[in-house]
């Protein structure tokens, strides 16, 4: 702030705090009587007179004190301009002093399990009490509270993953979030409605779901331009891409013929946020133990 | 002293009056104007685009501000959750400030990047198919109703004046960049840029 503000505020704010003492006292000077009197001021409206008497004491010494504290306040507390108070607070300080205290206290509880591997943790029951509160708080909102997941948010307790279920794999998707994204159509924008009708069948055909066998068959050379770059020629999908597994029953989005018609048609666009960022590692840790718990 | 050369002069009293009650706000209000804390944008912070522009009067609109507010103070318990504090610097381009009073749902100040895009559409169509013990309403409208872009350009323009740096470009463009575009397009793309500025924790 500069000088002239700091002043500027000093002047308004001291100038107040002073002006309430001399108008207290100012207007005590002028009062013709020290108690209680029947003595009236002397204006009459409508018959109704007022006495003349003194500020009650009790209230005139609450104005005091009053004074007292302000100017006290703004010795302790910055109040005036670039002056800091006598105590150096500031909200930043205490933000800071406050999670200090708490990375002391809670700090570590997590660094006691930062560096066990995550299977040895899964195992440990201390640290999946924390990190089951860690998903709580964090997770739950998108997979559920039991980690079951939803429509278009995995389920965690199952053994399909989109991009690995090692501990490292949990670790990545974790730290760093995942970006999936399937274009619509795949890698042959210029699908017709019968060839998107084809592939629908050949994408069932893995479960032996198929409801149209002749498409079916026709729809293997649909797929190995439009699919098979992302989920491999097989249908077992590739971690590495995020690109789902279609032989086996976990379905992210769906798994009857309309459901995969629309995301045949539409793509699927889907994040998982980063949270490297806003948990520490440690906490990360747990969390992939917990993670990893839930399957194993 | 004589009070009564006070009472008896409506002029004398109303200037002493107005003097009186504009102290706090020549010490608290006035001085802020002119602080660079306050006036000048954070690194990195850029004017909302088209669309984010639209979803946020969408947000106006539907009065999401009246739930949820858009300020993280700075108290280790709303940091651990929300992220770093917020600072003045965040909201220079923001007018009218959505910074809100009351918490019903939790702040937003930060929630940008914290869910996936089909999470908070998700959650705006059915909010209790993803957090069970929401209270939120549902606002299944917002998939139904296209943004209204007659006036996107007008806005922009009007904030363009009050000095949030659009180039005209940009200005022309708003028009053609959210017609078309559902509404929850336009709302989760606000959601998603609040408070992604600061990204580090503190």
């Amino acid at each position: 702030m500069s000088t002239f503000w700091s002043i500027w505020i000093s002047v308004i704010v001291l100038g107040t705090v002073f002006g309430c003492w001399w108008l207290l006292f100012a207007t005590r000077k002028g009062q013709t009587s020290d108690t209680e009197t029947d003595r009236t001021v002397g204006h009459s409206f409508d018959g109704i007179e007022e006495y003349d008497n003194p500020l009650p004491k009790w209230w005139y010494y609450l104005f005091v004190a009053t004074c007292v504290f302000g100017l006290g306040y703004l010795a302790l507390y910055p109040g005036l301009g670039n002056f800091q108070g006598l105590l150096g607070w500031s909200s930043t300080n205490q933000w800071e002093a406050e999670v200090q205290q708490a990375e002391a206290k809670y700090g570590e509880l997590y660094a006691k399990f930062g560096d066990t591997p995550v299977p040895e943790l899964a195992e440990n029951d201390d640290a999946m009490k924390m990190g089951q509160r860690l998903f709580a708080n964090n997770c739950a909102t998108c997979h559920g509270s039991a980690g079951r997941g939803a429509l278009g948010f995995p389920n965690l307790t199952d053994d399909a993953w989109l991009y690995g279920g090692d501990p490292d794999s949990i670790l990545t998707t974790l730290r760093e979030g995942r970006n999936g994204n399937m274009p619509a159509m795949g890698t042959m924008p210029n699908m017709t409605n019968e060839q998107v009708d084809q592939v629908v069948n050949y994408v069932l055909s893995f479960s032996g779901r198929e409801k149209d066998a002749e498409a079916a068959k026709q729809g293997e050379e649909v797929y190995a331009q439009a699919c098979v770059a992302c989920h491999g020629p097989d249908g077992k999908g590739n971690q590495a891409l995020g690109a789902p597994n279609l032989t086996d029953d976990a379905w992210l989005y769906g798994s009857t013929y309309d459901w995969i018609r629309e995301t045949v048609v539409n793509g699927r666009q889907n994040q998982m946020p980063a949270q490297g960022g806003r948990l520490s590692d440690d906490q990360i840790q747990i969390l992939a133990a917990y993670v990893y718990s839930l399957s194993n | 002293m004589k009070h009564d050369i006070i009472e008896k002069n409506l002029g004398i009293m109303i200037v002493l009056i107005i003097l009186t009650i504009s102290g706090g706000f020549l010490a608290e209000v006035v001085p802020l104007f002119f602080q660079k804390s306050v006036n000048e944008p954070v690194e990195g912070l850029t004017p909302l685009s088209a669309l984010e522009l639209e979803g946020r009067d969408i947000y106006i609109r539907e009065g999401c501000h009246v739930c949820h507010t858009q300020q993280i103070r700075p108290f280790r318990a709303e940091t651990e959750r929300y992220g770093h504090y917020s600072v003045a610097g965040e909201f220079v381009y923001d007018r009218p400030f959505l910074w809100g009073s009351k918490r019903t749902g939790p702040d937003l100040a930060r929630v940008g990047g914290r869910y996936s895009d089909a999470w908070q559409r998700q959650h705006l169509y059915d909010p209790r198919s993803v957090v069970p013990e929401s209270n939120m309403p549902a606002f299944p409208w917002l998939f139904e109703d296209r943004v209204d872009h007659t006036d996107t350009e007008a806005k922009m323009k009007t904030l363009q004046t009050l000095g949030v740096p659009y180039t005209d470009e940009q200005v022309a463009g708003a028009a053609d960049e959210v017609r078309g575009k559902f509404e929850i397009e336009a709302l989760v793309a606000y959601l998603q840029q609040l408070g992604t500025v600061i990204s580090e924790k503190r």
